[in-house]
């Protein structure tokens, strides 16, 4: 297992590079002189030429490239034009927020999608089935941010349940931190839900028309234990390896979930980042969700040969 | 010997295309998909004739009006026809999905080709670079893109589409390595025809069916990213209207005026599920199983 971890650890190594020089070239997408747009407000020449200066902007591409990199590699992901706080802290500050958020969202998920498939694969052809697909499809096709406003108005204007926006530390008042994080941990989870709703329905079909599932029922085990202790346990793999994949797909997710209901996360960030021009964190918010994400593909492929005995042998 | 080789492909692509076009026209959920999508194309192509106000027209005596007579879907903060603009949004909302999705294909089926087609050290960098620009999540990436080129429109069909682009060049990718291995190509290869040649004739089109169906999906999703993008003032500036800058506005305004919030949505709902059910049907119709 360690060697099969080291030799998938040893292959993302040149994406990770890649996906560094893409953020660093980002940056040479900027229309116009990079010292320019980088100095915002600030355009005397001297403000300029120290821009020029502080990031190398007069020395070759890939010279700036080997600045850049060396200075990420220790943690340094340069500061905030606007705030004068470095990214890296700027970023740890916002990123458990972010955290409980996909963490929820995926609960949510789990507990509506997978159900949901199971059921919908086991009365294959009825109402419910069609009415399982639908509603997966339609959690598909609905935008989060409008699924966002609209349970706003109904669960916050109309009926007054819960706040509209607003966040609350955890640690400081834990009831009203899941009162504001469960309506955007819901939309967020919904998209999420569909997907596995589609993923556990399509693997229990496979399932259920295998061989060991039949010889489970010809030796007369009751269905409720083919379902549980066979179908289900097998079906589950592709789904856990869906699932960590997700947990990629929120971070891009909570971008709008959190603009909607003004949770100051990760998502918030870049784009109050992207209206302030301040593009150092533009840059940091991309590179961390990449690697975030590459990490995740990791570890879903480390749960998948984990999960599954063939792969091993 | 040419003549052998340039007809098997070609009749058993016929046979193939004709049973599932059958099968496409019995699937419910891809008819009402297509029935959705010709829906919004007419009332994107005839906005004009649908409007009935000047979308961008304000009127500061009818702020924030409820629906009525005179304006069937109400009106914004500044008196402009929220049906009307309803009714150009469309245009937008359609411009921007299959916009994005031809610039992915055009960017994303000729890298992924050669990949396949060539491997070797063409496949290992195209497919390295692609999966660096794969492992960065996809409204991210569009985020990013469209803050560096700056926010409108047409930066943000671009923004989808470098977003989308490697989905593309994965797929065309794996499917090249398919077909690159049958015998016609190898037959094609043997008389002696000229790379350009046998990627014209016979790589691309056995390998369409499936980049159809994930263009189908994609339109979806850049819709979504469309609508995303302008929500968060990326996208459509203002005043042209667009689902998505509708909405944001709208979210200033859900106590004083709801129905702002409703309508955009609902659109960009029903313009999104149509292109998902009619993706998934043609990826049913598509599937040799389905026989």
């Amino acid at each position: 297992m360690l060697a099969y971890f080291l030799r998938r650890l040893m292959a993302v190594v040149p994406t990770v590079v890649l996906v560094s020089m893409f953020v660093f070239a980002l940056q040479q997408m900027l229309p116009g002189d990079p010292a320019l747009a980088l100095a915002g407000e600030e355009r005397d020449p001297e403000s300029i030429a120290y821009i020029r200066e502080k990031y190398h902007l007069n020395e070759p591409i890939w010279i700036q490239y080997g600045y850049w990199i060396g200075k990420v590699l220790q943690g340094d992901l340069g500061i905030s034009l606007r705030t004068n706080i470095p990214v890296t802290e700027l970023l740890a500050q916002k990123l458990p927020v972010t955290i409980q958020l996909a963490l929820m969202a995926i609960a949510i998920a789990l507990l509506i999608g997978v159900p949901m498939g199971v059921l919908s694969a086991l009365k294959r052809g009825t109402p419910l089935d069609w009415f399982a697909n639908v509603t997966a499809l339609s959690g598909l096709s609905i935008p989060n941010f409008w699924l966002g406003i609209l349970l706003i108005l109904l669960v916050s204007v109309q009926l007054g349940w819960l706040p509209a926006s607003g966040y609350e530390s955890p640690f400081d008042d834990l009831a009203q931190n899941l009162k504001t994080m469960i309506m955007p941990a819901f939309v967020l989870g919904t998209s999420i839900a569909a997907t596995m709703m589609r993923h556990t329905r399509s693997a229990m079909l496979e399932v259920l028309k295998s061989d060991y599932v039949r010889t489970a029922r010809a030796k007369g085990v009751r269905e409720r234990g083919v379902i549980m202790r066979h179908a289900f346990r097998n079906a589950l793999i592709p789904v856990v390896t869906i699932g960590t994949l997700q947990l990629g797909e929120l971070l891009a997710g909570a971008v709008l979930t959190e603009q909607v209901f003004t949770i100051p996360g990760f998502g918030k960030q870049i784009v109050d980042a992207v209206f302030n021009r301040d593009y150092a964190v533009v840059q940091g918010v991309v590179l961390c969700s990449s690697v975030a994400f590459i990490g995740l593909n990791l570890a879903a492929d480390m749960a998948y040969f984990v999960l599954n005995p063939r792969i091993r042998v | 010997m040419a003549d052998v080789v340039t007809t098997i492909p070609t009749v058993f692509g016929l046979q193939i295309r004709s049973r599932a076009g059958r099968r496409l026209l019995r699937h419910r959920g891809a008819l009402v998909g297509g029935f959705l999508i010709v829906f919004f194309v007419l009332l994107a192509a005839a906005a004009p004739l649908f409007a009935t106000h000047d979308p961008l027209a304000t009127d500061w005596l009818a702020v924030r009006k409820a629906p009525s007579l005179a304006h069937w879907m109400g009106t914004d903060e500044i008196g402009r026809d929220v049906y009307s603009r309803l009714i150009w949004g469309t245009r937008t909302s359609l411009l921007a999905g299959v916009i994005s999705v031809a610039f992915a294909l055009s960017v994303g089926v000729p890298l992924g080709v050669l990949s396949g087609y060539f491997g070797g050290w063409t496949d290992t960098v195209i497919s390295r670079c692609n999966e660096a620009l794969l492992s960065c999540p996809f409204l991210i990436l569009a985020i990013a893109f469209a803050a560096f080129l700056g926010p409108s429109l047409t930066n943000a069909m671009i923004a989808i589409g470098l977003s989308a682009a490697p989905i593309f060049v994965r797929l065309a990718r794996g499917q090249t390595m398919v077909v690159k291995s049958e015998e016609y190509v190898d037959g094609a290869r043997a008389v002696g025809l000229a790379h350009p040649r046998i990627l014209w004739r016979y790589i691309l089109p056995n390998i369409f069916p499936p980049l159809l169906v994930q263009a189908t999906l994609t339109i979806a999703t850049a819709i979504i990213a469309e609508a995303s993008l302008s929500f968060l003032g990326l996208g459509q500036q203002p005043p042209s209207p667009s689902w998505g800058s509708m909405l944001s506005i709208a979210k200033n305004f859900l106590i004083q005026a709801p129905w702002m919030s409703v309508w955009p949505g609902v659109g960009i709902f029903l313009v999104v599920f149509g292109f998902n059910l009619l993706g998934d049907g043609l990826r049913d119709a598509l599937d040799p199983r389905g026989d």
